[in-house]
C-alpha cells in the first residue's frame, strides 16, 4: 500500500526522528573525534592545538589503559557467564509446575528495576561493609573474620553486583523461550526414550541457542559501559584495581579536564563497542527478515 | 453518478509489470465484477481505482474528472475489503458513523443516517456491540453499512465473501444484489470465483496476466468466450477441451465444449468411452468419461441416468455449442 | 497440554523456587526493612534489627534534610517527559516505517538500533561541553533531550513492532472513509495500539528513570534525579543505613511496581523483538 501521497507523507513522519538521531549520533562523535587529535585540557584554555595521534599514543599505552581493558573484558565475561548459566538454571526451575508461580517470577525479576546508584549502595553498605555488613555480621556469628570485599576483591564484588542486576533480564528471556518450546517436541522426545539430560542437551539447549545470543549481545552492550556502579562503590580503585574503560576515560575527562586525552579514549571504546554492535545488528536484522 | 473510465492504465512495481497498458469503461449503475484467477491483477486493479496504489502512467477519470492524483479520501468511493476492516475498538455505530464524522457532517444527520442504514442491513439491535462480538455474516453487512451511509459515487468491493462459509455467501450474494437494485449506484466487485460473477455482475471483466481478457455480459460471456482462457474461466464444470485429429476435423486447433452440451448415450453416439467417477449431485450427474484418443470428457446428465464406474457410453457433442479455437487460443467465427 | 506431575515433586519445586526467589529479592526486602528501623538499630545483627522497633523517622528525616521530594519530582519530569516527548516523536515515524515500507526501511531501522549502541562514554567529552556552552548543565530540559535521544531507538522498535500486527486494510479503511492522515492516526492507529503504546511507554519511563550514566555527569544539584541524589550516599558522614533505605525503598517502589505490571511486554522491548 503506498502511493505518492503515503509515501511522502512517510518521509515528512520519519523525518524528526530521522534528524534528531542523525544530529545526535554525528555531532558529538565529530567531535570526539577533532579533539581526541587536539591537545585540550579545560584546565589549560587557549592552549589547544593540533597533536597528532598524541593523545592515542598517551591514552593506548597509559598502563592504566590495559588494566581498564583487562577489568572491562573481565567484567563482561564475569557478569555473562553468571547470569547465563544461573538464567538458564533458573529459567528451567521456574518453567516446572509449582505453587506460587506469579509471585516467585516477580520477586525474581524484581532486581532488573532497580536503579544501578541504589543496588551498588545497598551492596556496599548493607551486605558488603566489613564493619556493619550483613556478610560481615555473618561471618562475626560463625566466629570468623570479615572479609573487607570492596578493599580486597573490589573487581569481583562489581561483578557480583552487577550479576545480581542482570540475573533477572537473563531469567526472564530464557524462561520465556523455554515456553515457547512445543510441549509436544518433548514428549515426542520423551516416547523416543530421551531421558531427561538428554532433552536438555538435543532439545531445549538448542532451542534456547538463539535466546542466549540475544542475552550476550544485550548485555554486553550494557555491561561494556558499567559506569554508575564503579562510581558509588570503588570510584575505580583501589589505585584502579576496579577501573574499566568507560571509568577511565570519565576519570581522564571530566576529573583531569584532559579533553583530549579523554576524547581519545572515547574513540577507542567506541571501536570496541562496534565489534560488538556488529554482531548484535545481524542477529536482530536476521530475525527482522523471517 | 459514478462513471469510471480507465484510459490505458498501467502498473508496475519496479520492473515488474503487473497490469500492461488497459482501457475500460464503467457506466453510471452498473454492477461491474473483476474475475479471475488469483494473481490477475484484479485486486491490484481495485486498489487503483480506490487510489490506494499510485498508477504507473495513465489516466483515471471519476464522472469525465482526472482523478489519477486524488487521494483516496477525496475520491468519493466507497469500499468494502476481504478482511472487512472494521474498526475493532469502536461501536457498530462509531463504525457506520466513521465517514460520516470524517466529513463533517452534523451529528443528528449521522444519527438519522445511521440508523436508516443499520434497518436497512438487519443490524439494529447490534449497534452498540462491537464487531469483536459479532458473527462473520454480521460484520460483513457492518462492513456495507459503512459503504453505504456515506451515498459514495460507487462501491468498490473486494472479495467480499471469500471469508464467509457456502451457505451465508450464497445469501449475501442475493442481499448485494439487492442492495444494488435498490441503490442504483455503480458497483465493482472483484473475485475469483466465476459463479459469484456469473450470477451478480451486469458487466463482468475477466483478467488473466494483467490483461482484460475479455468484457462482456454473463451469457455473452458463456456463449461466446473470446479465447480458450475465457472459455475455461467461465462456466462450472469447466469447459472440456480436445486438441489434435478430432479438432481438426472442425478445422480447428482445439475445440471446446461444455459439460451441459454433451449428450450421452448407452446406444450410439459419435466418440465411445468408459465411464470413470460419477458425481451424483441428485438434481445432476456429472461423468467423468475416458475416450481413446480425445481424453477424459466431463459430461451432465439428468440426475435420474443412472451410470456406473466402467459403463461403456457413446458421447455426441451437440454441434452448435462447439467452440472452436486457433493456435494462439483465440475463438474463430 | 499439562503434564502430570506428582504432588511431591511439585511441592519440591516449590521450596525450591521459592528459596531462589527470596534469596534473589533478599537485598531489596532487607533494604525495605532497615528503612523502617533507627539509625541505631540498623546497623546491628540482624536478628537485632529484626526485633528492633519499627519507625518512620528515617522517611522524613530524608525529606528534611535533603529536600528528597525535589528529587523524586525531578525523576518524574525526566523520566515521563523524555518518555512523552519521544512517543510524540516516534509514532509517526513507526507508522511509516510500520505501514509505508520502502527499500531502505530496514536499515534506516537498523541504523537508529546502532546509535543506541553508541558508548555513552565515547560522546562524554563533547556532550559536556555542549551542554556547558548552552547553559543546560543540571537542567530539566538538558536531560529531558538526552534521555529522550538515547530512548527514542527503543521506542520506536518497540511501536514498530507493535504496528506491525495491526492488518493495513484497516487504514486503508479508514482513508477509503474519507480520514485524512492526522484523522486515521489519532482515530484509528493510536486506539487499536493502545496497549502496546502503553508497554512502551512504561518500559522506557522504567528505563529513563534508572539510567545512570548522564544523570550522573551532567547534574550536580538542581535538576539530579534520584540516581543522582542517592549516588551521594557513597560518602557518607556518621549513621546513615536506616536513611539509605528508607531513600533507596521510595526511589524503586514506584518502578518496581510498574516493572512488574509491565514484565510480559518487557521482553520484547529489551529484545527489540528477537525474543516473544
Amino acid at each position: 500500500m503506498a502511493t505518492k501521497h503515503s509515501r511522502a507523507a512517510a518521509r515528512l513522519m520519519i523525518s524528526p526522528a530521522v534528524l534528531l538521531l542523525l544530529g545526535w549520533m554525528i555531532v558529538p562523535l565529530a567531535m570526539t573525534l577533532y579533539f581526541s587529535f587536539q591537545r585540550y585540557n579545560l584546565l589549560m584554555p587557549g592552549m589547544e592545538e593540533f597533536t597528532g595521534f598524541t593523545n592515542y599514543r598517551f591514552f593506548l599505552t597509559d598502563p592504566a589503559f590495559f588494566a581498564a581493558l583487562l577489568h572491562t573484558l573481565q567484567l563482561v565475561l564475569g557478569v555473562l557467564v553468571i547470569t547465563i548459566v544461573g538464567g538458564v538454571l533458573l529459567a528451567l526451575l521456574l518453567d516446572q509446575p509449582f505453587w506460587g508461580q506469579g509471585i516467585v517470577r516477580i520477586l525474581v525479576i524484581a532486581p532488573f528495576f532497580v536503579m544501578p546508584t541504589v543496588s551498588a549502595l545497598v551492596w556496599k553498605n548493607m551486605f558488603l561493609n566489613p564493619v556493619n555488613g550483613l556478610f560481615a555480621h555473618i561471618a562475626k556469628f560463625f566466629g570468623l573474620q570479615p572479609y573487607d570485599f570492596l578493599a580486597q576483591a573490589p573487581l569481583a564484588s562489581i561483578i557480583g553486583i552487577v550479576s545480581w542486576q542482570w540475573l533477572p533480564f537473563a531469567t526472564l528471556i530464557l524462561l520465556t523461550a523455554l515456553q515457547s518450546l512445543d510441549q509436544e517436541q518433548l514428549e515426542a522426545a520423551e516416547m523416543d526414550g530421551a531421558g531427561p539430560m538428554s532433552r536438555f542437551t538435543y532439545i531445549m539447549l538448542p532451542h534456547l541457542a538463539r535466546a542466549i545470543t540475544v542475552v550476550i549481545l544485550i548485555q554486553t552492550i550494557f555491561l561494556l559501559s558499567v559506569f554508575a556502579e564503579i562510581l558509588v562503590t570503588t570510584n575505580g580503585g583501589p589505585g584502579t584495581a576496579s577501573t574499566n574503560l568507560t571509568y577511565l576515560i570519565y576519570v581522564q575527562s571530566l576529573l583531569q579536564f584532559d579533553v583530549g586525552g579523554g576524547s581519545a579514549g572515547g574513540v577507542v571504546a567506541i571501536i570496541l563497542a562496534n565489534i560488538v554492535a556488529i554482531f548484535l545488528m545481524r542477529m536482530i536484522g536476521k530475525n527482522l527478515e523471517s | 453518478m459514478g462513471r469510471i473510465t480507465l484510459d490505458k492504465v498501467r502498473k508496475a512495481f519496479g520492473e515488474v509489470e503487473v497490469i500492461p497498458p488497459l482501457d475500460l469503461t464503467i457506466d453510471d449503475g452498473e454492477f461491474v465484477v473483476f474475475v479471475g484467477p488469483s494473481g490477475c491483477g484484479k485486486s491490484t486493479l481495485l486498489r487503483l481505482i480506490a487510489g490506494l496504489e499510485d498508477i504507473t502512467s495513465g489516466q483515471i477519470r471519476i464522472d469525465r474528472e482526472d482523478a489519477t492524483d486524488v487521494p483516496p479520501a477525496k475520491r468519493g468511493l466507497a469500499m468494502v475489503f476481504q478482511s472487512y476492516a472494521l474498526y475493532p475498538h469502536m461501536s457498530v455505530r462509531k463504525n457506520i458513523a466513521f465517514p460520516l464524522k470524517m466529513a463533517g457532517m452534523d451529528p443528528t444527520e449521522i444519527d438519522k443516517r445511521v440508523n436508516e442504514a443499520a434497518s436497512v442491513l438487519n443490524l439494529a439491535q447490534y449497534l452498540d456491540r462491537r464487531p469483536g462480538q459479532l458473527s462473520g455474516g454480521q460484520r460483513q453487512r457492518v462492513a456495507i453499512g459503512r459503504a453505504i451511509v456515506r451515498e459514495p459515487k460507487a462501491f468498490l468491493f473486494d472479495e467480499p465473501l471469500s471469508n464467509l462459509d457456502a451457505a451465508l455467501r450464497v445469501n449475501m450474494r442475493l442481499e448485494i444484489s439487492e442492495l444494488h437494485q435498490t441503490l442504483k449506484t455503480t458497483m465493482i466487485y472483484v473475485t475469483h470465483d466465476q459463479v459469484e460473477a456469473m450470477t451478480m455482475a451486469d458487466k463482468i471483466v475477466v483478467l488473466h496476466a494483467g490483461r482484460i481478457e475479455q468484457v462482456g455480459s454473463p451469457l455473452e460471456l458463456y456463449r461466446t468466450p473470446r479465447n480458450r482462457f475465457v472459455a475455461g474461466f467461465i462456466g462450472s464444470p469447466k469447459m472440456n477441451f480436445v486438441e489434435g485429429a478430432e479438432a481438426a476435423k472442425y478445422d480447428a486447433h482445439s475445440i471446446g465444449i461444455r459439460p451441459e452440451h454433451v449428450d450421452m448415450s448407452r446406444e450410439s453416439g459419435v466418440w465411445q468411452g468408459r465411464v470413470g467417477v460419477s458425481e451424483h449431485l441428485g438434481s445432476d450427474t456429472f461423468s467423468h468419461v475416458h475416450v481413446d484418443g480425445i481424453g477424459t470428457i466431463n459430461v451432465r446428465t439428468s440426475g435420474e441416468v443412472d451410470v456406473r464406474h466402467g459403463d461403456t457410453v457413446w458421447l455426441t457433442p451437440t454441434a452448435a455449442n462447439i467452440h472452436r479455437f486457433d493456435k494462439e487460443g483465440l475463438a474463430i467465427r | 497440554m499439562a503434564r502430570k506431575v506428582s504432588q511431591n515433586r511439585k511441592a519440591l519445586v516449590t521450596v525450591a523456587a521459592w528459596a531462589v526467589g527470596i534469596a534473589i529479592f533478599f537485598p531489596i526486602l532487607w533494604t525495605v526493612i532497615l528503612s523502617f528501623k533507627s539509625e541505631g538499630d540498623a546497623i546491628k545483627t540482624p536478628f537485632e534489627v529484626l526485633s528492633a522497633n519499627w519507625t518512620l523517622e528515617s522517611y522524613s528525616t530524608v525529606q528534611e534534610r535533603s529536600n528528597y521530594l525535589r528529587h523524586f519530582w525531578n525523576s518524574v519530569v525526566l523520566s515521563v517527559g523524555s518518555t512523552l516527548l519521544g512517543l510524540l516523536i516516534a509514532v509517526p515515524a513507526a507508522w511509516a516505517m510500520a505501514f509505508v515500507p520502502g527499500k531502505r526501511t530496514k536499515d534506516v531501522l537498523m541504523w537508529m538500533l546502532s546509535t543506541k549502541m553508541l558508548p555513552p562514554v565515547g560522546v562524554l567529552v563533547p556532550l559536556y561541553l555542549i551542554f556547558r556552552d548552552f547553559g543546560l548543565l543540571d537542567t530539566r530540559i538538558g536531560l529531558v533531550i538526552v534521555l529522550t535521544l538515547i530512548n527514542l531507538p527503543i521506542i520506536v522498535w518497540m511501536l514498530y513492532t507493535y504496528f506491525r500486527e495491526i492488518p493495513g486494510e484497516i487504514l486503508e479503511a479508514a482513508r477509503m472513509d474519507g480520514a485524512t492522515l492526522r484523522a486515521e492516526i489519532l482515530y484509528v492507529l493510536t486506539p487499536m495500539a493502545v496497549p502496546g503504546i502503553a508497554s512502551t511507554l512504561l518500559l522506557n519511563i522504567i528505563l529513563a528513570w534508572n539510567e545512570a550514566f548522564w544523570t550522573l555527569n551532567l547534574t550536580a544539584a538542581k535538576a539530579a534525579p534520584l540516581t543522582a541524589f542517592i549516588a551521594s550516599y557513597s560518602s557518607p558522614e556518621g549513621l546513615f543505613y536506616a536513611k539509605l533505605s528508607a531513600a533507596s525503598t521510595m526511589a524503586i517502589a514506584p518502578i518496581l511496581i510498574m516493572g512488574w505490571f509491565s514484565q510480559k511486554q518487557l521482553v520484547r522491548g529489551l529484545t527489540f523483538g528477537a525474543v516473544k
